[in-house]
C-alpha cells in the first residue's frame, strides 16, 4: 500500500515525498488538526535525520502523552510512546542500557514541563546524552485547551476562562540553567533553521534542548481569536527576531509578543556516561572496564 | 543457561536479606538498576551501586520512584535485565509504570521491602500490607507475579526465580520482602555460577519485516526484540494490536486485555510454589508467607505439642494465588488460619478460594513488629474446637 492509498487518505496524484521513508506509511493519516504545526516539525526532523548521517537502525525516539506525544508512533524508527511526562526517564534507561543508540525525546510543553518537569531538570543536570525536542503550542491540545506551564500571561484557556494569570516558564532559560549543552528555539516558520538545529542536535553529545513554537489553531488560536494556523505562522514571521547567543534570561515569551529565536547555547560538558567512566576508571583502576565504549554488553 | 560468573559471588556469606537480594539479582543477570533511596530497602541499591562497576552494568539513582520505575523499562527495551527497589511510599508512586510494564509486556522486577503504612507510616518497621496493592494497584486489568521470601537465603534464591519468571512471562514481578527479612542477617550460600539456571529473554528469530511485537503462540507470551537491532518497533502504553500500533476499539481491547491476563492465568498451576508441612490429615491449616511464616512455625509446633493436627502452608509465590490447592484442602479442614502483618489481605484470598467449604480465620496485625506466636496459637486453638 502506498502512502497515498492509506485508508481514508487518497490523493489524486502519486507524490514522491522525500520524508515518506521516515514515516510508518501504514499509520497515515495522522491525528493532527489542519493548521497544526507538529507535522512541520516532524518534516524538519526527518530531513535532519537524512542530513545527520546517522544509522537509522540505531536511532530511537521516545514520546510522552499528548498531541506531540504521537510523533513517536508515526516515525519509522524504534519508537516508544510512554506515559505522561515520563519520556525522559524512559529515554535515560534506553540510552544507558545501550549507549550506541541515539535517543531522541519528542514531546509537548505540558508533557515535558508540567508533569514531566522534574525529569527534564535532572536529565539536563546530569547531561544525559539525549536530544529533547519540545513542540510548544502553549496549551494542552489533546485534552481540549487547558492552561499549560508555557501559556503566556493573558490568553484564555478552558481552565483559565478569564485569562491566564500564571507566569509561564522561559524554557531556554530553564534548560540553560539546568546545564543543557545545546539550547535553541525556532518556530515552524523557520523550517530551515529548525532542521539545522535538529541536525546539529543529533550530532551533539549531551543534553540537547530544542524548542519549536507551533500553532494550535483548534484550541489556542480559536479561543483567543488568533486566526488559523497560517495566521499564527505569519505572526511568527513578523514578530520573530533572530538573536543567536542571546542570554536565555532575556528570551521569555509574552502573549503574541516578540519572539526571540536562535541558537542560544552550544557548549561542551562530559555526559553522564563519560563522567561515570572517567571517574570509576580513575578510582577503580584496572578493576573497571569502561562501560559502553567498546561493545554494548560490557 | 548458566549464570554469568561475573555476577556470582560464590561462597558462604553472613549477610542480610537486602544484600542477599542484590546478590540474587546480580547472579540472575540483572545489569541495570534505577532506584531512589527509601528505608528499609536502600541497602539493596547501595550494594548494587558498589558491585556493578566491576561486574559490568549501570546503576543510576533517579530523581524519584516514578522515574526509576520507567527508566528500568527503557533499559529492558535496550536488552538489559532490570530491577528497581523500593518500599511502600515509593511503590505507590511506581504504580503508574506497573501498568506500563503490564500493557507493553516489559520484563522487570520490582523489589518491595515492606514497611508499615499507610503513607509514610513506619519507615523502619515491618509490615506485609502491600500484598493487595501489587495485585491491584495500577488501573485496568492485568496479572502480575509476586514472590515472598522468608530468609536472606531465600532473598538470594527466589530473586533468581523472580528474574526468570519476569523473562518467561514478560510481566512485572514483585519481590515482596519486609523490613525484618530485609535487615535480618543469616548464613547465605551462593553456589557456583554453573549451578545457577537463568532464563534468557525469548528473543525472536524472525527477521525484521516478518516480526510483529505482539504476535503470540500458545504460550500467549510474545517474542521480544530490542531497540537498535533494526526491527523499528513501536511500543505504546495505549491499547494496541499485534503490530504494536494503537487500536482504539473494543475488539483490540478485548484481545489484548484477555491475553495479558490469560498468559498468567493459564499457567497458574505451573506457577504454584508453596511449602507444605503436615498438611495431609490436618484439621487446621495455617496459611502464611514471608516473615510471618517463621513466627507461625513456632505456633504450629506448639499446637502439635498439644496434640492438634495442624498443617502449615507457606506461600512462596503469592500471586498468582494457589486457589485450586486451597479449594481442594478446604473440605477436610475445620478452618484455615491466616496470620499476616496487615489487617487481613491474603486472608480474603484464602476465604475466596475456600468458597465456604471451611472457615477462614484471619489473624491480623497492623505491623511495626511481628506477631507473638501466642496470638497465632490462640486462633489455631479456636479453629480446632
Amino acid at each position: 500500500m502506498s502512502a497515498t492509498e492509506a485508508p481514508g487518505f487518497k490523493l489524486g496524484v502519486d507524490i514522491d515525498n522525500p520524508v515518506m521513508p521516515y514515516l510508518r506509511r501504514d499509520r497515515i493519516p495522522h491525528i493532527w488538526c489542519p493548521g497544526c504545526g507538529i507535522g512541520t516539525t516532524v518534516n524538519c526532523f526527518a530531513r535532519a535525520l537524512t542530513e545527520s548521517g546517522l544509522n537509522l537502525d540505531e536511532v530511537a525516539i521516545v514520546s510522552g502523552i499528548g498531541c506531540t506525544g504521537r510523533v513517536a508512533g508515526y516515525l519509522n524508527l524504534d519508537s516508544f510512546h510512554t506515559t505522561h511526562g515520563r519520556a525522559i526517564p524512559f529515554a535515560t534507561g534506553l540510552k544507558l542500557a545501550n549507549p550506541k543508540l541515539k535517543v531522541v525525546v519528542y514531546s509537548g510543553d505540558g508533557d515535558l514541563f508540567a508533569i514531566g518537569g522534574n525529569h527534564f531538570v535532572h536529565a539536563a543536570r546530569r547531561n544525559m546524552d539525549i536530544m529533547v525536542v519540545c513542540v510548544n503550542n502553549f496549551t494542552y491540545g489533546m485534552t481540549g485547551g487547558q492552561v499549560a506551564p508555557t501559556t503566556p500571561l493573558g490568553p484564555t484557556q478552558t481552565t483559565m476562562p478569564y485569562g491566564n494569570f500564571e507566569n509561564p516558564f522561559n524554557l531556554p532559560f530553564l534548560a540553560d540553567a539546568c546545564g543543557a549543552v545545546y539550547v535553541a528555539r525556532w518556530t515552524v516558520y523557520h523550517v530551515k533553521q529548525l532542521t539545522r538545529a535538529m541536525k546539529e542536535g543529533l550530532n551533539k553529545k549531551g543534553f540537547v534542548f530544542i524548542e519549536a513554537l507551533s500553532p494550535c489553531p483548534t484550541l489556542y488560536s480559536r479561543r483567543n481569536r488568533l486566526g488559523d494556523g497560517v495566521d499564527q505562522v505569519k505572526y511568527y514571521k513578523e514578530k520573530s527576531v533572530i538573536k543567536n547567543d542571546a542570554n536565555t534570561k532575556d528570551v521569555a515569551l509574552g502573549f503574541q509578543s516578540e519572539i526571540i529565536v536562535g541558537k542560544f547555547v552550544d557548549r561542551e560538558r562530559p555526559t553522564w556516561l563519560e563522567a561515570m567512566n572517567e571517574h570509576l576508571g580513575r578510582v577503580l583502576g584496572e578493576r573497571y572496564t569502561p562501560y559502553g565504549v567498546t561493545h554494548v554488553e560490557d | 543457561m548458566h549464570a554469568d560468573p561475573r555476577g556470582v559471588l560464590t561462597g558462604v556469606h553472613f549477610i542480610d536479606g537486602d544484600h542477599a537480594a542484590c546478590e540474587g539479582a546480580l547472579a540472575a543477570g540483572c545489569r541495570f538498576v534505577a532506584g531512589y533511596p527509601i528505608t528499609p530497602s536502600t541497602e539493596v541499591v547501595e550494594r548494587f551501586a558498589s558491585r556493578i562497576p566491576t561486574v559490568g552494568g549501570v546503576f543510576i539513582q533517579m530523581e524519584d520512584e516514578i522515574a526509576s520505575s520507567i527508566a528500568i523499562q527503557g533499559a529492558a527495551w535496550a536488552g538489559k535485565k532490570v530491577m528497581t527497589v523500593t518500599s511502600g511510599p515509593g511503590l505507590s508512586l511506581m504504580m503508574e509504570h506497573v501498568g506500563l510494564a503490564a500493557i507493553t509486556e516489559t520484563p522487570c522486577v520490582f523489589v518491595d521491602v515492606q514497611r508499615g503504612g499507610p503513607s509514610t507510616g513506619l519507615p523502619t518497621l515491618p509490615a506485609q500490607a502491600d500484598m493487595m496493592q501489587v495485585k491491584w494497584g495500577s488501573h485496568g486489568d492485568y496479572e502480575v507475579i509476586a514472590l515472598s521470601p522468608h530468609s536472606p537465603q531465600e532473598c538470594f534464591d527466589l530473586m533468581i526465580k523472580a528474574f526468570n519468571l519476569a523473562e518467561t512471562y514478560r510481566v512485572p514481578v514483585f519481590f515482596m520482602m519486609d523490613e525484618v527479612v530485609g535487615h535480618m542477617t543469616e548464613r547465605v550460600v551462593i553456589p557456583p555460577a554453573e549451578q545457577i539456571e537463568v532464563v534468557e529473554r525469548r528473543w525472536t528469530r524472525k527477521p525484521p519485516g516478518e516480526y510483529r511485537p505482539y504476535d503470540t503462540d500458545e504460550s500467549l507470551v510474545p517474542e521480544m526484540v530490542k531497540a537498535g537491532d533494526g526491527y523499528r518497533i513501536h511500543i505504546t502504553g495505549l491499547t494496541h494490536d499485534e503490530r504494536g500500533y494503537p487500536a482504539m476499539n473494543p475488539t483490540a481491547q478485548d484481545a489484548m486485555v484477555r491475553r495479558i491476563c490469560a498468559k498468567i492465568r493459564q499457567h497458574a498451576e505451573k506457577l504454584v510454589d508453596v511449602r507444605m508441612d503436615g498438611v495431609e490429615g490436618a484439621e487446621v491449616v495455617v496459611v502464611s508467607y514471608g516473615i510471618t511464616s517463621r513466627v507461625a512455625g513456632a505456633a504450629v509446633a506448639e499446637a502439635r505439642r498439644r496434640g492438634l493436627k495442624v498443617g502449615h502452608l507457606r506461600l512462596v509465590i503469592v500471586w498468582p494465588f494457589p486457589a485450586r490447592l486451597v479449594r481442594e484442602l478446604a473440605p477436610s479442614l475445620k478452618a484455615f488460619v491466616v496470620p499476616e502483618l496487615n489487617m487481613g489481605q491474603m486472608a480474603l484470598e484464602v476465604e475466596r478460594a475456600a468458597a465456604g467449604r471451611t472457615r477462614t480465620i484471619s489473624v491480623p496485625h497492623a505491623g511495626g513488629t511481628v506477631h507473638e506466636p501466642e496470638a497465632i496459637l490462640e486462633k489455631i486453638l479456636e479453629a480446632a474446637r
